[in-house]
């Protein structure tokens, strides 16, 4: 069993409920904050700890909390961003869903860093119940004096507002979130300025996931130096994978980012093993934005090492032979399944998603769309491949956010892995229509489940 | 303010000292031609506006004194600001060139091409940057997206098919009218510019949103159709106006006035007026004042020789001299066909620029 932080108490009757959370030891992390420490302690201690933004970028959470602008007179805002709309991540609505208080906690305590008396988070439209229940915490956590004015009696005034988005994919990159929660159109901003300078209402602001922030919990419980032993590297802490795919059991797990991706998919406490007993074709690692690995590049990376369950590990060999940690969207394929199929399933996602706002993405998302929907109907063509390869090479980097490269890598990268694929799909139009191309040599030679 | 900071920048070689807080595209307007990226999106004048079109990017090879690190990705220079020491490269960077055939190819696809009977072709900033910068073909072989055309009121046409989405027109309504009362609705490739629920656009200043649309997607309708632009002749006039400051440029044929607009700088944006002030003009000079009698001419604008509106402006000039007879002793290179002989149709000895009036099939038949 691996170390588990954020996920310890969460099946535990009623820990939804501020009673049974703080009996739990809830809220220790907040007294311990407030009153024995200095933001600038809790700065540092999340910055011992090594923590990494858990939303995708892994861009160190301490670091960005530094990096704030403390102008005199201007207050300063911490935003959640309970926005997961990536396909294949449902981990923040687990944790908010079962154990809300621990994202509250953190909250408190980070916004007490961060001096933030008026704290947002943004929550996508469609967990339209998860609002609730956060409402419900924030309501318990107010009448019992963890939130208002003077908390503790020292003097720190905070107040956490639920903010729900509109059901767009968008508003879960920081800039335009901010803009939707200004009441604007969720449009990207162009940076810089960043939003640690002018973020939302041109105020000093730090944008966090919801797990990054709930994190920040047991690091002040710990004590940073404690909270980086677990792990490995710069990997440090736990980090909430959601699984699904054709996975025996898939769902919500904590790992402390020293397992194997092998061990992770076959082992009982994890995945469980291909349902079915089939055989892994490819995965993607951390949500749909990120390339797609197939199984012998999965499970070993190109220099013939395992590969583990962290950020280096994962991105080990680049985009070539690599791939990335995310937000933690572990998706599964056995041999059945279609990468042709897939791709396009995705950009058609991306392009549905795409705000519109620069002219690479718009045009580039619904075009690669369209030809993967050309040749997953067997009317493509081979030219159709190099296309598409130069359409996201095109898109890749020239966009004001992040949604132009998360639309043009899983094309890339299944372009990269399965050429033969798509070719395949060229070459037997028909056939492609009844029957899947298979392993062929990208198949996982090595494991072969019991009962296979 | 006191003494002002000058940076050095460097764009394609050319090193020229601009004041900081200046971005990358001002510094090479003021260097001035091809090292100038071509902007559709952006619009000194309008704030808020630029980033979005991506036909500016330009790659940061040193990123400034301090720090010469050069920027990974290529950045919208409309939007990024100059450093000390920092060097740039426009045209002599292949990447650049690359990325912005793309970004030409990207804002082509869904661009119905429609030029022939489009009222902007002739000053159509996607016609010059699709010449400039685009490839000959298109790799899109799918069906366009096309829209409705949408009335918006008695003087705005929205052909949102042509729309290439640079916000200029709501960043202008937004900025120059008293009240905006269209958007942008919906989001990716499906976004249009609209009113919600069909709504007219009627405020003072919104006639100005057909000068800041790079393309022919907000149209004059009270100039649709009737005359193609390089027919007319541009000539600087002004009145009296207290809404506005009255200079404007009179787009006429003979004595009859076509179209009014705004005056317009070298990078088709609108030029301040003489008094310091905005140059936008309001909708009672725009579309109310179309005889000659309601204005003061200036005199002509000076129009580029290169722009298509000025062709057959320039009749009595003084010609180049002719290279072939030049080098061939005076002959002149045998022709396999004289294509005037043969042609019924094609008739050079007809000025059409004389006419004073559109072109008729009866002035061919002399």
């Amino acid at each position: 069993m691996g170390v588990k932080l954020l996920l310890a108490k969460a099946h535990i009757e009623g820990i939804r409920s501020y009673d049974v959370y703080r009996r739990e030891g809830g809220y220790q992390a907040v007294e311990k904050a407030l009153k024995t420490m200095s933001p600038d302690a809790v700065v540092e201690e999340v910055k011992k700890s090594g923590l990494r933004g858990r939303g995708g970028a892994g861009f160190p959470t301490g670091m960005k909390w530094s990096f704030i602008a403390k102008p005199e007179g201007v207050p300063r805002h911490l935003v959640c961003n309970a926005d997961e709309s990536e396909p294949g991540t449902f981990k923040d609505r687990y944790l908010m869903e079962h154990i809300p208080h621990l994202l509250i906690e953190g909250l408190i305590v980070s916004s007490f860093a961060l001096g933030s008396n008026n704290t947002y988070i943004y929550i996508r439209g469609e967990y339209a119940w998860i609002v609730d229940i956060l409402e419900k915490a924030i309501e318990e956590a107010k009448q019992n004096g963890w939130l208002g004015n003077n908390i503790l009696g020292t003097g720190f005034d905070c107040n956490i507002y639920v903010q729900r988005g509109a059901g767009a994919y968008i508003c879960g990159e920081e800039t335009a979130l901010l803009e939707s929660l200004e009441g604007k159109r969720g449009n990207p901003r162009i940076k810089p300025p960043f939003p640690a300078i002018k973020g939302v209402w041109d105020r000093p602001t730090v944008v966090n996931n919801v797990e990054t922030l709930a994190a920040v919990v047991p690091i002040i419980n710990l004590g940073g130096e404690e909270y980086a032993k677990i792990g490995v590297g710069r990997s440090t802490g736990t980090k909430l994978i959601s699984a699904c795919g054709n996975i025996n059991k898939p769902g919500v797990y904590e790992i402390d980012m020293t397992i194997s991706v092998e061990e992770f998919i076959y082992s009982e406490e994890y995945c469980g093993g291909i349902k079915n007993g089939k055989r892994l074709k490819a995965c993607i690692p951390g949500g749909s934005s990120v390339p797609i690995l197939p199984a012998n590049l999965l499970l070993k990376t190109a220099k013939g090492e395992t590969r583990y369950m962290n950020y280096e590990s994962l991105s080990d060999g680049g985009f070539a032979t690599g791939s990335m940690m995310g937000s933690g969207g572990f998706i599964v394929f056995d041999e059945d399944q279609c990468v042709v199929r897939h791709t396009y399933t995705l950009a058609r996602f991306y392009r549905h998603e795409s705000c519109g706002q620069c002219s690479p993405c718009r045009e580039g998302t619904g075009w690669m769309e369209k030809i993967l929907l050309r040749l997953e109907n067997g009317h493509g063509k081979m030219s159709d491949i190099d296309l598409l390869w130069d359409i996201q090479s095109k898109i890749e980097g020239n966009t004001i956010c992040p949604l132009g490269d998360a639309a043009a890598w899983p094309v890339a990268a299944a372009i990269r892995h399965f050429r033969d694929e798509f070719e395949w799909h060229v070459l037997h139009p028909n056939e492609a229509q009844v029957r899947n191309f298979g392993l062929a040599h990208y198949a996982d030679p090595l494991q072969v489940p019991a009962g296979a | 303010m006191a003494e002002e900071t000058l940076f050095k920048v460097t764009i394609d070689n050319i090193t020229v000292e601009v004041p900081a807080g200046t971005t990358i595209l001002q510094a090479a307007r003021k260097i001035g031609g091809e090292v100038t990226p071509p902007a559709m999106c952006y619009y000194s004048k309008l704030q808020g506006s630029g980033g979005k079109c991506r036909t500016c990017l330009v790659e940061v090879s040193k990123g400034s004194e301090k720090d010469p690190r050069p920027m990974p990705k290529l950045v919208a220079s409309c939007r990024t600001t100059v450093m000390d020491g920092m060097e740039v490269k426009n045209v002599t960077s292949p990447r650049v060139q690359e990325a912005r055939a793309g970004v030409v190819e990207f804002l082509l696809i869904n661009h119905p091409l429609d030029c022939p009977i489009c009222d902007q072709a002739g000053e159509c900033h996607l016609q010059d940057l699709s010449y400039e910068h685009g490839k000959e073909g298109s790799r899109y072989e799918f069906q366009k997206r096309t829209f409705k055309k949408v009335d918006l009121g008695e003087y705005i046409q929205l052909h949102m098919t042509r729309c290439i989405l640079c916000y200029r027109c709501v960043f202008a309504a937004d900025q120059i009218s008293p009240k905006r009362e269209h958007g942008v609705l919906d989001r990716g490739d499906h976004a249009q510019i609209a009113t919600f629920i069909q709504k007219n656009l009627h405020n003072e200043f919104i006639g100005n949103v057909i000068d800041v649309c790079p393309v022919g997607a907000l149209t004059d309708k009270t100039f649709r159709f009737k005359n193609r632009v390089w027919f007319t002749k541009p000539v600087n006039a002004h009145r009296h106006c207290d809404k506005c400051c009255g200079e404007v440029q009179l787009w006429l044929r003979g004595d009859e006035v076509f179209r009014v607009t705004a005056r317009k700088d070298e990078w088709g944006e609108v030029k301040e007026a003489s008094n310091g002030k905005t140059g936008w003009i309001c909708n009672d000079c725009r579309f109310e004042k179309k005889n000659l009698a309601d204005w003061v001419i200036e005199g002509p604008t000076n129009v580029n020789r290169h722009s298509v509106i000025a062709q057959n402006k320039y009749v009595g000039l003084v010609k180049p001299t002719e290279t072939f007879p030049a080098i061939m002793k005076g002959r002149n290179p045998k022709l396999l066909m004289d294509i005037h002989s043969v042609s019924e149709v094609n008739k050079p000895n007809i000025h059409l620029s004389q006419l004073e009036r559109p072109a008729h099939s009866t002035d061919f038949n002399q």
